[in-house]
């Protein structure tokens, strides 16, 4: 099978022609062109198999120098549970203050990520 | 007030170029910022990607100023935020204006990073009503981002620059419907990874020669007209519909804003819409740099970083004396190919960057720097040229060192 993809791990963004073959679970790529760097071919892979992203967002703060904290996942996740993934972090209310870095859920649905903050929301004054 | 170098605007690119002039040796360094936080446009951008040459990591927005932003209180530099630049002048003085009153400085090199605006509906002339709804996308971001404001419940986006098809994803996974981009050019403004990762991902349709030719509705937008275009950009009869929607989100460029500058006298290049600029980034007048997007606008904020951090070692240098600008210069011209390419003037005494735009996507071509002989004195191939990517390459000073007059081409 053939497949036309585009890479999205840096912003080349090289647009990748993957030849591959399945099998029930197996998977093999047989040929993989058009990448500027030697992660194109796994990205390739992981596409195929099923794509996965980093997902970025925001949270409701109480009492903080702004509404909103944004957040996002410390790691890639299956790009079909993403908006399972959004209710679950829209239901989060926080307090302020928030720290950039601080962990606000753990595996949620199950998945092995963390979600996180990625700014200060120090308290109103 | 006296301060050796003051840089207008705390966002990306002043964050950088102060940093820089204070680890070059300036003694004091001094950003003027009118927002209530350093940081800029960063603030709302809150998705992943930034930081990837740089830190090697994918961050976000917030992210990335805060390291910055660290590492600047770190090395002491000063900042006044809440504070405008009214005034330019040509000797350097600058006037200052904030809720504590009126403050004059006199720098001894500036560095302008004021960055750039989006480009609205009245700079694009839409026909029609005018109509609550519609937003450019970075008004879309800040509402949505730092002030917990949805925008609208369905929306068609106008234009494909990277904010849009940003903004496209941020909307549909906030619950709004987005019907679709259009974009009015054959091929999209943004990069290629964000098509991908914006719309793709998403099955957000996107529509190549094709705008909006009308918006409707009296308080509230109630739809918008679209059409397919011809290579002109001229609406084709028999191809308009209607699409209903309550919001309009327009992507339709970037404006560096030099305003400031203009008034200082800074010489401004049309193609770039920023200053015309030497090898040390230098502007026409003495003394005064331009980096990050109030010089050219960029795709990638790493580079962002990195032109800034040369505007700010040479500030600092020029700051203490170590710098002279030259009589001559050898200017370097966009030849067949290229929409724009800068620095436009050269002092052939060190290496530089040299950053440019092609004018529409190509494959397999090359890029070359010819002398005014024609000879070819750096070429790079590029399986892949796009507008929307900006190509920066590194000049080593030996290669023009006999040139007296530099032309890129793709080839
Ligand atoms: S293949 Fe390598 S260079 Fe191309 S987009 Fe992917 S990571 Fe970037």
């Amino acid at each position: 099978m053939r497949r036309e993809l585009v890479c999205v791990i840096c912003p080349n963004g090289c647009e990748l022609e993957v030849e591959y073959q399945k099998q029930g679970e197996a998977l093999e790529i047989t040929k993989v062109e058009g990448q500027l760097c030697k992660k194109g071919p796994k990205w390739a892979e992981s596409e195929i198999k099923g794509s996965v992203r980093t997902i970025c967002t925001s949270v409701s703060v109480e009492g903080g120098e702004l509404p909103l904290v944004s957040v996002r996942t410390t790691s890639p996740v299956p790009l079909n549970s993403i908006f399972d993934l959004m209710e679950e972090i829209k239901r989060i209310r926080l307090k302020a203050p928030v720290r950039s870095g601080q962990v606000i859920l753990k595996n949620p649905k199950g998945l092995r990520t963390l979600i996180i903050a990625t700014k200060d929301i120090p308290l109103k004054t | 007030m006296k301060r050796e170098v003051v840089v207008i605007g705390g966002g990306p690119a002043g964050l950088a170029a102060a940093i820089s002039a204070k680890r070059a040796g300036a003694r004091d360094v001094l950003i003027v910022e009118r927002d209530k936080r350093l940081g800029g446009i960063l603030n709302q951008c809150i998705h992943d990607g930034f930081g990837l040459h740089r830190f090697k990591e994918a961050l976000s927005g917030p992210e990335y100023a805060k390291r910055f932003i660290e590492r600047l209180d770190a090395e002491g530099v000063e900042y006044m935020l809440d504070t405008m630049v009214t005034k330019l002048g040509r000797d350097k003085t600058l006037e200052l204006s904030s809720a504590k009153g009126l403050k004059r400085i006199e720098a001894k090199a500036v560095v302008l990073a004021m960055g750039c605006r989006e480009r609205t509906q009245g700079a694009i002339m839409l026909p029609g009503t005018r109509p609550s709804g519609i937003y450019t996308a970075g008004q879309a971001q800040n509402l949505i981002n730092l002030q917990n404001i949805m925008v609208g419940k369905r929306a068609v986006v106008l234009g494909s620059g990277d904010i849009g098809l940003i903004m496209a994803r941020r909307l549909l996974l906030e619950g709004c419907e987005v019907v679709g981009v259009y974009e009015i050019l054959p091929y999209p403004s943004g990069l290629p990874r964000n098509i991908q990762q914006c719309l793709l991902d998403y099955g957000i349709p996107l529509h190549l020669s094709t705008t909006v030719v009308e918006v409707h509705g009296e308080r509230r937008l109630t739809g918008v007209s679209v059409a397919k275009v011809d290579p002109n950009r001229r609406p084709l009869p028999n191809t308009t519909s209607f699409i209903p929607c309550d919001t309009l989100l327009l992507s339709v460029g970037l404006i560096p804003e030099n305003e400031l500058s203009r008034e200082a006298g800074v010489e401004i290049e049309p193609m770039t819409g920023g200053p015309l600029v030497d090898d040390t980034l230098m502007t026409s007048l003495e003394g005064i740099f331009a980096c990050g997007n109030v010089l050219q606008v960029h795709d990638l904020v790493d580079h962002v970083s990195e032109e800034s951090e040369l505007a700010g070692l040479f500030g600092a240098r020029f700051s203490e004396g170590e710098l002279r600008p030259l009589g001559e210069y050898t200017s370097i011209r966009p030849g067949p190919g290229i929409r724009y390419c800068l620095p436009q003037r050269v002092s052939r005494e060190r290496d530089f960057f040299l950053s440019l735009r092609v004018k529409e996507p190509m494959r397999d071509k090359k890029i070359v720097l010819l002398d005014e002989n024609r000879k070819r004195l750096i070429q790079k191939s590029f399986p892949r040229l796009h507008p929307a990517v900006m190509v920066r390459l590194k000049v080593m000073v030996e290669k023009i060192a006999k040139a007296k007059g530099l032309e890129v081409r793709v080839e």
